[in-house]
């Protein structure tokens, strides 16, 4: 079986223009999810990025307070629970909405994956571009899974197991070091971020920083789980 | 609307709940007991279900299922294990265990639906009204497959089952009503047949769990077996005697397996003792609290493993739980209470009943759909992660577990052959690698335009609803078309025969009210001989003998009617009896009133 991976946080969306017709009345819907006229749950649009779907700017510091009471408060509108008694239709709606309400919290709550999310709202292409981790890093990779599958070859009792453990201790120290810094660089790059978007410049040199900024992220994200892996296999085989 | 009952559908108990006036409420059967045992016994005179039943547990074994909730959803293959536990013969169909009980086949949804329909009974009765609308509760780790059957046997009832929900989060709607907490609270639940941990967080009146995990195959039932296991070894050291050849005495040593356990949690001692098949007399062994712990605590630290999952699932550590509430009946277990004290470093909270929190809880979330609560809202999670099968038996992860439902993916297939009309998709649940390691949910075959490989654009949207049912939808990209998909479950009943297994309910049902009117006209006939007994023994002086005689005639053809099986018969000796008696009704009445009349001239005068 063939299939491609195509998680709803693929392609590039463009926010809708204008509020669509109710489904029901057909009046301009002019309430937020419900039409003012007819009193009917409104499907949240497809095309709306979970950013706007919970009301928030496209920024990489959300308070987690604040996100939650408006999840809560938006579950207490589309949860199936209160559309028993409805049609068919609006029935069909809350669970849609529900689930990509579900969707867009998970996303957002989670600094790294809101990241990741906004790396593919805006940068669109370039995220489809394969990134392989920098040289210096694929190679001490490379090197420390040698020393592993040595390490697990070798008898436990031995003096050379003995040393290769405590070579794997130190990479493991260097490595969680690292991964310490790129968090740092990650914040520095969500503040940077959101103090641009704040700006709301349209220069040639405010594209420039956007992309610049982007891009490092794109790179420090995907290394981060190089990193994450190794250390998780690190962490399970001398443990 | 109409009104919804919350049901506990339990291994070992099952209970009906409705919500009246804002409070949650069990309703007892006639027998005034809250609790109907889940046994379902197949009599010659028909079916009985409950209490009752459970007499036949002895006297018919091989035709009185109980823990059903154990087969829901299951092959042959997946009990294969524990069969030797079982009294009654077990095949399989399509995937679905069945039962064999004399002459026919039961699926477990069929026999399940037996239990619900005795609440649905005791419901109606209770309340006056006819109930078609349930909410049901199930484990929170049941799987897809389980929690269909579920629903297919609240169907075969003539219920609509309006949403199945989570037993530890039902527990947690009941508990969160009582006592008004808020924080993070962690609700272990222990029953007859499975264990489910669930942490949620409780605010605002929004439950909304975080993380749930468990174990649908350990219960009271397991702890059974290994003190049972423990009687049986030792009948068969000390007389030769191998108890598994006879299922009755099986029978009887599970259940003072279980009666003894239950002590226990009360008492350090007691003996459990046994008839011993062949005349060879009784058995009888002294069993301390102590001796079961160190039997039973393996089995109890089976329980841990799964909770300190869910806490790091939920990226939380004991510390941070507020609360721990006790539920189901194995928890009454004080080893069970130590453990779970040790576990999470503070002591559990068990103030409602551990036996009808659950049932109360479903009356609750029954009461939010029929829009009589409006201020609480559960956020249920799914327990199993989703996934489908690619290329090389690998599975690939579509929704994870512990993702807050309703929950919704999406993935694009095309083709890789020019002209490819289908492709095959197999959807699995479950958290291993390897697609042939997990749960295999259902296949079905996408349907798709025959051109250039690669071309054709067909978008699956996986749903799990609110129920943790998994729905499918496919659609064209290229052309916009929704294509309806047929489902294939793995181990599940198919649409048709769950229609035909509603049809056959209908015709059981005429057995059961035959049942039942047996039952019922049994049931007043031994009243009325009680009291004209008596009756007899205190005015048989007062009337002519010839009465006296015919009296005693309509006696005992009453008597004689009541051995046999027509209920006619039995309500038309009743009347015989009822106008034999007259007479002596009459006397005794005039007799009494002159005694109470010259009662209270006694007490004017003085
Ligand atoms: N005092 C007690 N001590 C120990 N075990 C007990 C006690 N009381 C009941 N049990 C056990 O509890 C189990 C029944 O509990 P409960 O009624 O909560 O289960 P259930 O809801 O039917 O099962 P499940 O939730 O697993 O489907 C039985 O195994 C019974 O032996
Ligand atoms: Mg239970």
């Amino acid at each position: 079986m063939d299939h491609q991976h195509n998680h709803s946080t693929g392609s590039p969306r463009e926010l809708p223009m204008a509020r669509s017709m109710c489904w029901h009345c057909q009046s301009e819907v002019s309430g937020e999810y419900f039409c003012e006229r007819c009193v009917k749950v409104q499907p949240v649009s497809k095309e709306l990025d979970y950013f706007t779907c919970m009301g928030f700017p496209r920024r990489l510091t959300i308070d987690p307070r604040q996100l939650e009471t408006k999840f809560y408060e938006l579950s207490r509108a589309f949860h199936p629970d209160f559309f028993q008694n409805k049609s068919a239709e609006e029935q069909s709606i809350s669970l849609g909405n529900s689930a990509m309400l579900n969707t867009a919290y998970r996303t957002l709550r989670d600094p790294i994956q809101r990241a990741e999310y906004l790396l593919d709202l805006e940068a669109g292409a370039v995220k489809n571009i394969r990134t392989s981790p920098p040289a210096d890093l694929f190679e001490e990779i490379l090197e420390l899974q040698d020393t592993l599958d040595e390490y697990r070859a070798a008898d436990r009792a031995s003096d050379a197991s003995a040393t290769l453990c405590s070579k794997l201790q130190t990479e493991r120290t260097m490595l969680e070091r690292r991964q310490q810094d790129m968090e740092t660089a990650l914040q520095q790059l969500f503040a940077q971020w959101d103090a641009l978007q704040d700006r709301g410049e349209a220069t040639d040199q405010a594209r420039a920083e956007r992309d610049r900024i982007l891009k490092h992220m794109r790179d420090i994200l995907s290394n981060r789980t190089y990193v994450k892996n190794i250390v998780n296999d690190l962490v399970a085989t001398i443990s | 609307m109409a009104r919804i009952v919350g049901i506990d559908l339990g291994t070992t108990n099952s209970l009906v709940a409705y919500m009246d006036k804002g409070t949650p409420r069990v309703i007892a059967g006639r027998n005034e007991r809250n609790m109907v045992p889940s046994v379902v016994a197949m009599t010659d005179n028909g079916l009985i279900v409950g209490d009752p039943a459970k007499e036949h547990l002895t006297r018919n074994p091989a035709r009185t299922v109980y823990s059903v909730k154990r087969f829901m959803g299951k092959s042959l293959e997946d009990v294969q294990g524990e069969l030797t536990y079982f009294p009654y013969t077990l095949t399989e169909q399509g995937g679905v265990i069945r039962f064999k009980l004399g002459e026919k086949t039961y699926s477990p949804p069929q026999i399940s639906a037996m239990i619900l329909k005795e609440l649905k009974l005791r419901a109606e009765t209770h309340l006056g009204e006819s109930i078609t609308k349930a909410v049901i509760t199930v484990p929170a780790y049941f799987n897809d497959s389980q929690r269909q059957a579920t629903k297919d046997a609240g169907m075969i009832a003539g219920l609509e089952v309006l949403r199945i929900i989570n037993e530890p989060t039902a527990a947690s709607l009941a508990y969160g009503l009582q006592e008004k907490t808020q924080g993070t609270i962690a609700v272990y639940d222990l029953g007859g047949g499975t264990f489910d941990i669930s942490i949620l967080k409780l605010k605002d009146g929004i439950f909304e769990v975080l993380a749930t995990n468990g174990d649908t195959h350990l219960g009271g039932d397991d702890i059974d077996r290994l003190i049972a296991d423990l009687l049986i070894e030792e009948v068969r050291e000390r007389y030769g005697l191998d108890l598994h050849a006879y299922p009755d005495h099986m029978q009887a040593v599970r259940l003072e397996a279980e009666r003894a356990k239950v002590q226990l949690s009360d008492v350090l001692k007691t003996t459990a003792t046994l008839d011993l098949p062949d005349g060879k007399g009784k058995f009888s062994r002294e069993l301390t609290r102590d001796q079961i712990e160190s039997l039973t605590m393996g089995l109890i630290e089976r329980t841990l493993a799964p909770c300190r999952k869910a806490l790091k699932d939920a990226e939380l550590t004991p510390e941070h739980i507020d609360e721990v509430v006790l539920v189901g009946g194995s928890t009454r277990m004080p080893l069970v209470r130590q453990r779970v004290r040790e576990l999470f470093g503070k002591t559990p909270h068990c103030e409602l009943n551990p036996d009808e929190v659950v049932a109360l809880g479903a009356a609750v979330q029954a009461d939010i759909l029929s829009g009589g609560t409006t201020d609480m809202l559960l956020l249920d999670v799914t327990p199993l992660s989703l996934g489908i099968e690619t290329m090389g038996g690998v599975m690939s992860s579509v929704i994870r577990r512990n993702t807050t439902i309703p929950a919704g993916a999406k993935e694009m297939f095309t083709t890789y052959v020019d002209g490819q009309t289908g492709v095959d998709i197999h959807i699995l649940q479950g958290e291993r690698e390897l697609a042939k390691d997990n749960r295999s949910l259902a296949r079905f075959r996408l349907k798709v335009p025959p051109l250039p490989a690669g071309v054709p654009r067909i978008e699956v949207t996986f749903l799990i609803d609110a129920n943790g049912i998994l729905n499918v939808l496919a659609k064209d990209m290229r052309t916009g078309q929704s294509q309806s998909i047929e489902v294939k479950p793995s181990y599940g009943l198919s649409d048709s025969e769950v229609e035909q297994m509603i049809e056959d309910s209908f015709k059981f049902a005429a057995d059961d009210v035959s049942a039942r009117k047996l039952i019922e006209a049994r049931l007043d006939a031994g009243a009325l001989i009680t009291t004209t007994e008596k009756s007899l023994l205190e005015g048989g002086h007062l009337i002519a003998p010839e009465d006296i005689a015919v009296t005693r005639t309509a006696l005992s053809a009453l008597s004689v009617a009541k051995d046999g099986t027509d209920p006619r018969t039995i309500r038309a000796r009743i009347a015989d009896l009822e106008q034999a008696t007259k007479s002596l009704t009459v006397a005794l009445l005039n007799d009494s009133l002159t005694k109470g009349l010259q009662g209270k001239k006694v007490s004017e005068v003085t």
